[in-house]
């Protein structure tokens, strides 16, 4: 039923921030194909549930490992964790927080800016490092649509991912020729945990399932930026086209 | 507030539709449920009416996860969201099929042992509760409880086709069936007529699978005329040498969807009759054994995605009783000559067998189980109406999972165990926080 991966083409994937409901389908996704797993994020008990449902239905073997993308320091403890270099990373850690709560306390701000930027970027760039000696290895960043222009509404985050957007396209062009291959993913609206309770547009709303598909494809394919449902690019053209003159007075 | 209906989309209620992610967010749920009008689990809401609606509608579709398989006894345990197609995607390969499976693989556990579905084995196998060996059940109070036929069984009874109205099904450990490939070998027996039909029943009761499609517009001698078909799995032996190196692998066709309503005069009883006339031809024409893949056999209309449109903006109900064997030939008859006087018809006539059945209050019983889909309109609700009495005079009884539509003193009178069910659901104190749109109207 499900094409079976094999060798190098299977090779293990590392999934940062692995319990995101974008991170458990993308897993499902290559998992499906062949590939082990290994899972790393804060809390490694729901991992554990996870991983042995990976197991059962796709038969692959699946690690779990403790990973806080808010402690630089421990980053590189968690490659010396793995039993090997990974083909794949997908980082899908991230926190949208809340703009209003974002715009008076520079705290909470701060952790935006070092979850959706400062962690996923000083993690992967280690990571880069490696697949960079070796010659091979894909980079999969899961960014966003709110990096493309910042908006009244969420700025902070948005802001993050911007960073975040540029750190790729900038390890891209690095490693370029390399033999690795770097993922720019920016999903638009899914209903995931952290849009729970948001009334968003159906139609411009993906699937987490959707994501993975799109994930999945832009790697066979050695896509460099995914938008997971065409509209967003079209949108995303739009709102960069306009003039920050008229920009500034839209409510987006 | 949403909007959510049934497969049957039919009727369409407002509700507060929440999603908890564990345990502990359903706890919270429930606990609140009897200050705010109850509410009731749902799966993939394949229920063709009101049975997984509420006031307050808790969806289980983050409680989909696969915990552990046992592959010398063939158990799994998983969460109650899980499908049936999940889990065929995941062990067919390896040589597991789910023991009883309705005419959907798009199914939760959860649903499934809701409903006690049954297949086309309930002859032999029983109903999808025989292969459950415990579950794990949120009640009013928030505990989780393991039911079993050894552990609280009689809440297991009650839970198995209590409609989610015991409680919420947060784990089930279910056993899978071994099979040599994803094939099914298929018979085909023509039957001119009921009497014919009901025999082919008889003559082929060892057949493991075995349903039949009815042409219920079918006049005078041809009253119930129809197709047996029959089915097993495949053993290896059975394949052509070109299937045999991949027993599992079966075609993947591509998926259709129904991209928008049908109009409501598109299915009317001349393009039904056309429609029958020219199925049962070509049954009668491939007549004899063949072989068909699971997907095919098991569940043909899951090809069409939202084949639910077929029947128009006003949605669709179905009419699904179960006949004693002692009358149950004469019930039939009595029924399709009402459906064939009404002209109403039915696109979609199912006839089956059913064993033998010990519970509390599945649907089941041994005898027959005749089901019907019709448009939603006036002169359908008024025929099946009428075919409620021809059920109830027959000694019959109905399925909730179907039903949208019947009231609540019928109910009881055909099938007392609902009565009985309704004053345990008081007694227990789950009458206050389990409640769906149809457990208000049947008064359970």
């Amino acid at each position: 039923m499900s094409e079976t991966g094999q060798g190098a083409d299977a090779g293990p994937v590392l999934v940062l921030g692995a319990s995101s409901d974008i991170a458990r389908a993308c897993a499902h996704r290559f998992a499906e194909a062949g590939h082990g797993l290994m899972l790393a994020a804060r809390d490694v008990a729901a991992l554990e549930r996870d991983a042995d449902d990976y197991r059962l239905r796709h038969g692959v073997s699946v690690t779990c490992h403790a990973f806080d993308a808010l402690e630089p320091g421990t980053h590189a403890a968690l490659l010396n964790d793995l039993s090997e270099l990974p083909q794949i990373v997908l980082c899908a850690v991230g926190a949208m927080g809340d703009q209003a709560v974002s715009q008076r306390d520079p705290a909470a701000a701060a952790l935006v800016l070092r979850a959706n930027f400062e962690g996923p970027a000083l993690m992967l760039g280690l990571i880069a490092e490696q697949f960079e000696a070796r010659g091979s290895g894909v980079i999969i960043g899961i960014s966003s649509v709110a990096g493309e222009r910042g908006r009244a509404s969420n700025y902070v985050y948005g802001s993050a991912k911007a960073g975040f957007t540029a750190f790729l396209s900038g390890l891209r062009n690095r490693l370029a020729g390399k033999g690795v291959q770097v993922i720019t993913v920016l999903p638009g609206f899914v209903a995931t945990r952290m849009t729970e309770g948001l009334d968003l547009p159906a139609r411009l709303t993906a699937q987490p399932r959707e994501v993975a598909e799109a994930v999945f494809r832009a790697r066979q394919r050695g896509r460099d930026v995914v938008y997971v449902r065409p509209v967003w690019r079209l949108i995303m053209a739009l709102i960069r086209a306009l003039p920050e003159a008229l920009f500034k007075r839209t409510k987006l | 507030m949403s909007t959510l209906s049934g497969w049957g989309r039919y009727p369409r209620l407002p509700t507060r539709l929440h999603a908890p992610r564990d345990p502990a967010g359903l706890a919270a749920l429930v606990g609140g449920a009897a200050e705010t009008g109850g509410l009731v689990a749902r799966g993939l809401g394949r229920a063709y009416g009101d049975s997984a609606v509420g006031r307050q509608t808790v969806s289980m579709r983050h409680f989909d996860r696969m915990i552990a398989f046992d592959p010398a006894s063939g158990q799994l345990i998983a969460e109650a969201g899980v499908s049936l197609g999940e889990i065929i995607a995941a062990f067919l390969p390896r040589g597991w099929f789910p023991a009883v499976t309705p005419g959907t693989r798009f199914v939760t556990l959860g649903g499934a042992i809701a409903a006690d579905v049954h297949g086309k084995n309930h002859h032999i196998d029983g109903s999808f509760s025989a292969f459950v060996d415990w579950i794990e059940l949120m009640g009013a109070d928030g505990q989780v409880r393991r039911c079993s036929r050894q552990e609280n069984p009689t809440l297991f009874g009650w839970t198995c086709g209590g409609m989610g109205l015991t409680g919420v099904i947060l784990r089930a450990a279910i056993r899978l069936r071994r099979v040599e490939s994803g094939w099914i070998t298929q018979r085909v027996v023509p039957a001119p007529g009921l009497a014919a039909l009901l025999e082919a029943f008889d003559t082929h009761a060892a057949s493991p699978y075995s349903v039949a499609w009815l042409d219920c517009l079918g006049q005078g001698a041809a009253l119930g005329r129809g197709l047996v078909m029959l089915g097993a799995h495949a053993r290896a032996d059975d394949l052509p040498a070109a299937l045999r190196a991949q027993p599992f692998t079966t075609p993947r066709r591509p998926a259709l969807a129904l991209p928008v309503d049908l109009p409501s005069f598109a299915l009317n009883r001349w393009s039904l009759r056309a429609f029958n006339a020219l199925y049962y031809a070509r049954g009668q024409r491939r007549a004899g054994p063949g072989l068909i893949d699971w997907s095919r056999y098991f569940y043909p209309l899951d090809a069409i995605g939202q084949w639910n449109r077929l029947y128009g903006r006003r949605g669709f109900v179905q009419f699904q009783c179960a006949l004693p064997l002692d009358g149950g030939a004469l019930g039939l008859q009595s029924l399709l000559a009402r459906i064939e006087a009404a002209g109403t018809g039915s696109f979609l006539a199912v006839l089956k067998r059913f064993g033998p059945q010990q519970s509390a209050v599945a649907f089941p019983m041994e005898g027959y189980t005749l089901a019907l889909d019709f448009p939603v309109n006036p002169r359908a609700l008024a025929l099946m109406t009428e075919l409620d009495r021809i059920t109830l005079d027959h000694g019959g009884r109905f399925y909730l999972a179907k039903d949208a539509r019947l009231e609540g003193d019928l109910l009881k009178r055909a099938d007392p165990r609902w009565a009985r069910f309704a004053a345990m659901r008081r007694a227990e104190g789950l009458a206050g926080t389990f409640i769906s749109a149809q457990s208000q109207r049947l008064d359970l």
